[in-house]
């Protein structure tokens, strides 16, 4: 498209470079049509949470947290303190009788947790010399106490007090965190996922006792969540995406999800070789109770619970690896990945479901790849006859480093973190637009006019 | 007055006879002559003045040598050309028919300075074709007869009726200077007392010690002639030294005085602090001139000192052991004073401090730019701003930005401050009624009846004012009388004959309204008497108590620097606002190179308009060039414009349009652009280096400049209609190329049609020669990048190809353009190839018309409540869409790619608006684009 900028050579090159199918310019289901640049970090901006309607906090590799105003764009706080990095960050509720005030813990590579709070911006408590520095956050608010995990597992009360900590015997350290029935808490570390049980003795002390370890996973774990009351998922490195039972934690489903592909190298490797683990990695889960989005290296796959298949995938979704996703209804959803870009997928019913896959077919939905998956497809396609299209419907670029992560804010807008160093503020532009309207025919109501 | 026939008093005509003319009808020099005569010239009215434009005269009314011409502004002999200045400056100080001056009222015995309020005349020499504003001044000098000076400034100009009908500004400009000048003046004079009475008072003591030797040899001495001789001196001195005091007070009780002057207006804190050191220093005399305070301290102090080194010695041992140089040696005055034509005259600049002068010449300068042109050039501009002024909410968009001079002109007038003080004393003063443009609300009202009854109050107004003036520069009964008797006590005191014993009982004898010191002298003298014998020791105690009280004197004399870090200091302190203020008003001394630049420019621009009437006078060959010019033929010029005009050879001349132009033009326009090249270069690269540091913005001139380069845009590029649609609705365009000067000047071009480019151009950016990102196009709406071919040019493209979906690309090499397809007809007008514009400033000037016709209508759409909000609530906003789309297509006649450049500019106008609610700065801005294709435009 830029040949006649870059000139042949460099175009031939960039054309090669993005296998993956592109959108063009023309994006009428894109709604986000305005942005906002929020300069304020220093280094990559890795974590992202939602505070409340109309705030959220941003926290990255230099320590520092910010809070913005997403209806402005203004920085509302800076919570400073931390001395590295910022490896964990998760909101608190506090309830103290009627009002329910949110806090934030955050957790540093300075081996520190510290409690914030988002509105005055002072670090209401602090604990420093860990052993170790947390890597994930956990709050059980049933029972008013929250749990980090790193190279141990500890458990706090409300007033950061340690109420019990357990050592673990794997290098990696927790690396994921669920809650579960039952005063369960479900820990990923290497491997295995660990499960505990938290008991409340009489004299209102905390005790937490390993009750199982699961090792059903060929590789690392990557990712671990709740899917509903009755069920969660762990997915590995090798991709492995594992369907458990949340109260008796049996394995109910078991999908390997680039198995396929390593069955039949030969075409696979007409371009690139043997799939690499990173490739196949489950980078991240994502569910909205039906459907559970994987981020598998570059590609997306949509799981059915219900059917406990694959209803629809994108083998190339970005040019690198997908680092965080989302479903923002039952057939939209939304990803980011290391390529810098944000992209809206649709998922859409083939246009001729029952038909057997054919080369015309499948170079339809894929179109501007090698058809080199459709082998596969063609095999999985028969064997799941509602096999659906992932469609991309938008993309919105803007960050030149990898998008970390991104909290969608619903008609307000969508905020995206990135190693760049900014942060993004998508939004409609025409509803913006509605919003300065009212704003300046108030401002001439209380001017009296012009 | 005076037997100058032309001198036209200021006064409604009507009492001579002459009807009042009509200040809003065409002056007659522009109105079509029913029967034209066969060599009639519009300008032959003003053309046989033997100057080629209106300047400003100072002159002085010398007591040596009579009448005498100082000073033109602009200071230049090509203005004046055969004009003779010393003719006419005879003729104008000839009808200062208040000159007047000093001596002892009648009933008092001390010389007084008469407070003279300045006179305004307005006067004609038909003969020599000039016309001139006149403003009489008095300035005071201790050495001058009766301690004035007269001087007049005078605004010439060929034109009678532009100086009657700017009479009220004219004057207020004056006033100013006026003010100014006295200002400095009384400083100055009340150093020059205080150096005089520490003259005289140092002659007291020797004459004393003198008296007193003598007193010692004996008693049979005691009536010689020699004796008595010197009795009287001391007395002629002493007597010297209270008139001189008194001379002290009365100029600090300057401003006390009511002014009845409208115009006077003083800086109030210039004011407090010279009265504050005139006091000062009065009381310190007061004291001082009591010899017992110091006789009796010189006792204490050091007897043996000789009191000619301490008078002469090169240093003196302060109080603390400091060693400083004294801030002035006294001097003995001699008995006789000098002969009135042996003596040097003070310059002007002695007279008042130099920054007092040096702020008055540049207000004068000022005064001479705001003057320029004709008087229909005048009102039309004046008119044009107080338009503006009323659309503040859609200025920002495309017009260029007010002075900050201009405000002060009318909306609110400041006192002038040559250190400026202003910033404290901000009080907005009521602006003098003005003849030619009406008040901005009474514009409202632009129908006959209504224009005829404000030309009839103004001139109302004005003939009040003018009453008054008379009344005021009336010269007094009281001055014309005390001539004499000064000049009496003068001569009185030069010849040294009258006795001590007399004019001391003639001092108690005057009702002195200055009584409170009399008492006092009395007292003096017979303390005086007895202690006469120490007299020895007084000179030393007098030294010590000067040093002592030396503080004061040192302050007055280094008025300036002082000044200086109160303004600084000022600067600090004040609040952030105050801080801008000042500024604000610091921007027009720094501006004296551009002055200079624009006198350059002004001179140019005739010609100019003149070929431009030419042209405009027979379009016939205008018509038959543009039909031959084929598009394809300018391509001999592209090489002209990439090799560049002759101020592109300057490096920084990146922002000069080059101008040689079309057809039969090229000479004539080339030959006028190399005149304006080389001043204008330095602006260019002002601008170039920084964009945002250049201060006022763009001028108007540079804006006709770019008019020139966007109409041969316009012309050379078919997408150049594309290439607007994009800066007009808001789609950032980059204009790429590897030649920096011919980006520059596409980007100077297209800059014109940016919206809302900020007050210094802050939305454009010139040169970029590094990798592009999201926060430049935030920043941006007109780049103009760099190719390069190295690794940097190949992540730039990268950069380039990431955004290009917020983006237009105009690639100034290959000529082609990138952006989404626009076929609308909105810029038909102003894009099309084929214009028949053939000048860049007439391009320009078509340009903001159409411009301004888009910004109303953006004004009308954004602030039309039901175009965006639904007028009941079981509207949905399906319904205000579909009648904003309305609105848009069928009353506007808008396309749909037309109505994004509404919708962008009202965009700019709603956040224009809400602005200073968000508070500013504190939220980042944000830009708003669409998902569309582009397309690739080639020649």
């Amino acid at each position: 498209m830029f040949r006649w900028i870059l000139g042949g050579r460099e175009a031939q090159g960039s054309v090669e470079k993005s296998p993956v199918l592109c959108i063009g310019e023309e994006q009428p289901k894109n709604w986000f049509t305005e942005l906002q640049v929020l300069k304020g970090h220093f280094d990559i901006v890795r974590f992202l949470v939602q505070i409340d309607d109309f705030r959220c906090a941003s926290a990255g590799d230099d320590g520092l947290i910010l809070v913005w105003n997403i209806e402005t764009g203004e920085r509302l706080q800076e919570l400073r303190g931390h001395s590295q990095q910022i490896t964990a960050i998760t909101t608190f509720t506090c309830n103290n009788g009627v009002l329910s005030h949110m806090l934030l813990i955050t957790a540093s590579s300075d081996k520190s947790l510290s409690l914030w709070d988002p509105d005055t911006g002072n670090r209401v408590q602090t604990i420093s010399d860990l052993q170790s520095s947390v890597k994930c956050l956990l709050v059980l608010e049933r029972l008013c106490v929250w749990v980090s995990g790193g190279g141990e597992l500890c458990v706090w009360s409300r007033d950061f007090q340690l109420q019990c900590q357990r050592q673990n015997h794997s290098d990696t350290g927790v690396i994921a965190l669920i809650e579960l029935p039952k005063n369960c808490i479900a820990a990923a570390m290497d491997k295995e996922i660990m499960i505990y049980r938290l008991t409340v003795s009489t004299d209102s002390s905390l005790s937490m006792s390993e009750i199982r370890c699961l090792s059903d996973h060929q590789d690392q774990i990557r990712a671990l969540i709740n899917i509903n009351d009755g069920l969660f998922a762990s997915g590995s490195h090798a991709g492995e995406l594992i369907l458990w039972d949340a109260v008796d934690w049996n394995i109910l489903a078991y999908e390997h999800i680039l198995w396929e592909e390593s069955q039949s190298p030969a075409q696979a490797e007409i371009r690139m070789g043997a799939p690499k683990p990173s490739e196949m990695s489950i980078q991240h889960l994502t569910t909205n109770g039906k459907l559970i989005l994987a981020a598998v290296g570059s590609g997306l796959y949509v799981y059915s619970i219900l059917t406990k298949t694959v209803v629809a995938y994108r083998k190339v979704a970005h040019d690198s690896n997908v680092l965080h996703t989302m479903l923002l209804s039952d057939s939209e959803l939304m990803s980011c990945s290391e390529d810098g870009s944000v992209r809206m997928w649709e998922i859409q019913d083939l246009p001729l479901p029952a038909e057997p896959a054919s080369p015309g077919f499948f170079g339809m939905w894929t179109f501007g790849r090698s058809n080199k998956q459709s082998g596969p497809s063609s095999k999985k396609a028969a064997e799941v006859p509602h096999i659906r299209t992932l469609e991309l419907t938008g993309d919105l670029i803007g960050h030149s480093g990898a998008v970390q992560m991104f909290v969608s804010f619903k008609e307000n807008g969508l905020v995206t973190c990135s190693a760049d160093h900014l942060l993004i503020l998508w939004k409609n532009g025409e509803r913006q637009s509605h919003l300065r309207s009212l704003a300046l025919f108030q401002k001439l109501e209380e001017n009296g006019g012009l | 007055m005076i037997g100058s026939p032309d001198l036209v008093a200021f006064t409604k005509e009507d009492e001579y006879g002459h009807p009042n003319p009509d200040p809003w009808g065409i002056p007659e020099e522009f109105s079509v002559p029913l029967h034209p005569l066969a060599d009639f010239n519009p300008w032959a009215k003003t053309s046989y003045a033997k100057f080629t434009k209106d300047f400003i005269l100072i002159s002085e009314f010398s007591e040596q040598v009579g009448p005498q011409p100082l000073l033109t502004i602009p200071d230049d002999p090509k203005v004046c050309g055969t004009f003779d200045l010393n003719y006419f400056s005879l003729r104008i100080m000839s009808v200062d028919y208040q000159a007047s001056f000093v001596g002892h009222p009648p009933g008092s015995g001390y010389p007084r300075l008469s407070f003279v309020e300045d006179s305004r005349v307005v006067l004609g020499d038909s003969k020599e074709g000039a016309f001139a504003y006149v403003h009489h001044l008095t300035l005071y000098d201790l050495e001058a007869r009766g301690f004035v000076r007269p001087f007049c400034m005078a605004y010439v100009s060929a034109d009678e009726r532009k100086i009657m009908l700017q009479f009220e500004e004219l004057s207020l400009r004056f006033s100013q200077a006026s003010e100014c000048l006295k200002a400095g003046n009384r400083r100055a004079f009340a150093k020059e007392l205080q150096r005089k009475l520490r003259d005289l008072e140092y002659t007291h003591s020797v004459l004393q010690k003198e008296e007193g030797l003598q007193r010692e040899a004996g008693p049979q001495t005691m009536y010689s002639a020699h004796a008595v001789e010197k009795a009287n001196e001391l007395a002629n001195v002493e007597k010297s030294i209270y008139e001189h005091r008194d001379l002290l007070k009365q100029i600090s009780l300057y401003h006390h005085r009511p002014r009845r002057d409208p115009h006077a207006v003083t800086c109030q804190k210039c004011m407090n602090e010279c009265l504050s050191e005139c006091e000062e220093l009065l009381e310190k005399y007061a004291k001082l001139a009591n010899p017992i305070s110091y006789n009796n301290k010189g006792r204490n102090v050091g007897e043996e000192r000789d009191q000619v080194d301490d008078f002469g010695g090169e240093e003196e041992v302060d109080d603390d052991g400091v060693k400083r140089r004294p801030s002035y040696t006294p001097q003995l005055i001699k008995a006789k004073s000098a002969k009135c034509f042996d003596k040097r005259l003070k310059t002007l600049q002695e007279l008042c401090d130099e920054t007092f002068y040096q702020a008055t010449v540049r207000l004068l300068k000022e005064t001479e730019k705001s003057f320029r042109g004709d008087l229909c050039y005048l009102h039309t501009r004046r008119l044009d701003k107080m338009l503006r002024r009323k659309q503040q909410v859609t200025n920002f968009l495309f017009e260029e930005e007010l002075g900050e001079d201009d405000e002060n002109e009318w909306g609110n007038l400041r006192p002038f401050c040559a250190v400026n003080h202003v910033v404290d004393n901000c009080t907005i003063l009521n602006p003098p009624p003005i003849v030619l443009g009406p008040d901005p609300h009474e514009l409202d009202s632009l129908e006959p009846p209504d224009l005829l009854d404000l030309a009839s109050e103004i001139s109302h107004t004005q003939e009040l004012g003018v009453v008054e003036s008379h009344l005021e520069s009336s010269p007094s009964d009281q001055t014309l009388e005390t001539q004499e008797s000064s000049e009496e006590t003068k001569g009185s005191l030069s010849s040294g004959k009258s006795g001590r014993s007399q004019t001391t009982r003639q001092q108690n004898q005057t009702p002195d309204p200055d009584s409170d010191l009399t008492p006092d002298r009395d007292h003096n003298t017979d303390l005086e008497r007895e202690s006469s014998s120490e007299e020895m020791e007084t000179t030393a105690g007098e030294e010590e108590g000067d040093s002592g009280g030396d503080q004061t004197p040192v302050s007055l004399l280094e008025v300036v620097p002082e000044l200086a870090g109160d303004r600084d200091s000022d600067c600090e302190g004040a609040t952030d606002g105050a801080c801008e203020l000042q500024s604000d008003l610091l921007v027009p001394l720094d501006t004296a190179c551009c002055m200079s630049q624009e006198g350059f420019l002004y001179e140019a621009s005739p010609p100019e308009a003149v070929s431009h009437l030419d042209h405009s006078s027979n379009p016939q060959s205008c018509d038959t060039l543009v039909v031959n010019q084929e598009p394809q033929a300018l391509l001999p010029l592209q090489d002209d414009y990439a090799v560049g005009s002759p101020c592109s050879e300057s490096p920084t001349a990146g922002l000069e349009l080059p101008v040689g132009s079309l057809g039969d033009t090229i000479s004539r326009t080339s030959i006028e652009e190399g005149s304006d090249c080389t001043m204008s270069v330095s602006t260019g690269s002002e601008r170039a280096a920084s964009p945002l540091g250049y201060g006022r913005g763009v001028t108007l001139r540079q804006r006709k400049k770019a008019g020139q380069g966007a109409l041969r845009f316009v012309r050379q590029y078919p997408f150049a209609m594309q290439a607007l649609w994009c800066l007009l609705s808001g789609r950032t365009l980059v204009v790429l190329g590897s030649d920096e000067g011919r980006v520059r000047r596409l980007v100077a071009a297209l800059a014109l049609f940016v919206p809302g480019p900020g007050k210094c151009g802050e939305r454009v950016q010139a040169w970029l020669s590094c990798p592009f990102t999201l926060t430049d196009l935030q920043r941006w709406k007109l780049v103009g990048l760099q190719r390069v071919a190295s690794p940097v040019g190949s992540s730039m493209l990268y950069s380039l190809s990431r955004y290009s979906r917020y983006i237009s690309i105009l690639d100034a090499d290959q000529k082609t353009l990138r952006c989404p397809p626009y076929c609308g007809q909105l810029l038909a007008n102003i894009a099309t190839h084929r214009t028949y514009i053939r000048r860049g400033s007439t391009y320009f000037l078509h340009l903001q018309s159409t411009l301004c016709r888009l910004a109303a209508k953006a004004f009308l759409f954004t602030f039309t409540h039901h175009l965006h909000l639904p007028v009941s609530s079981t509207e949905g906003p399906e319904v205000v869409e579909g009648r904003r789309r309305c609105f848009l297509q069928e009353q506007l006649g808008l396309g749909e790619e037309d109505s994004l450049i509404l919708l962008y500019l009202s965009q700019l106008i709603t956040q224009h608006y809400l602005q200073p609610a968000t508070g500013g700065g504190a939220a980042a801005s944000y830009f708003n684009f669409d998902y569309t294709t582009s397309v690739l435009y080639k020649i």
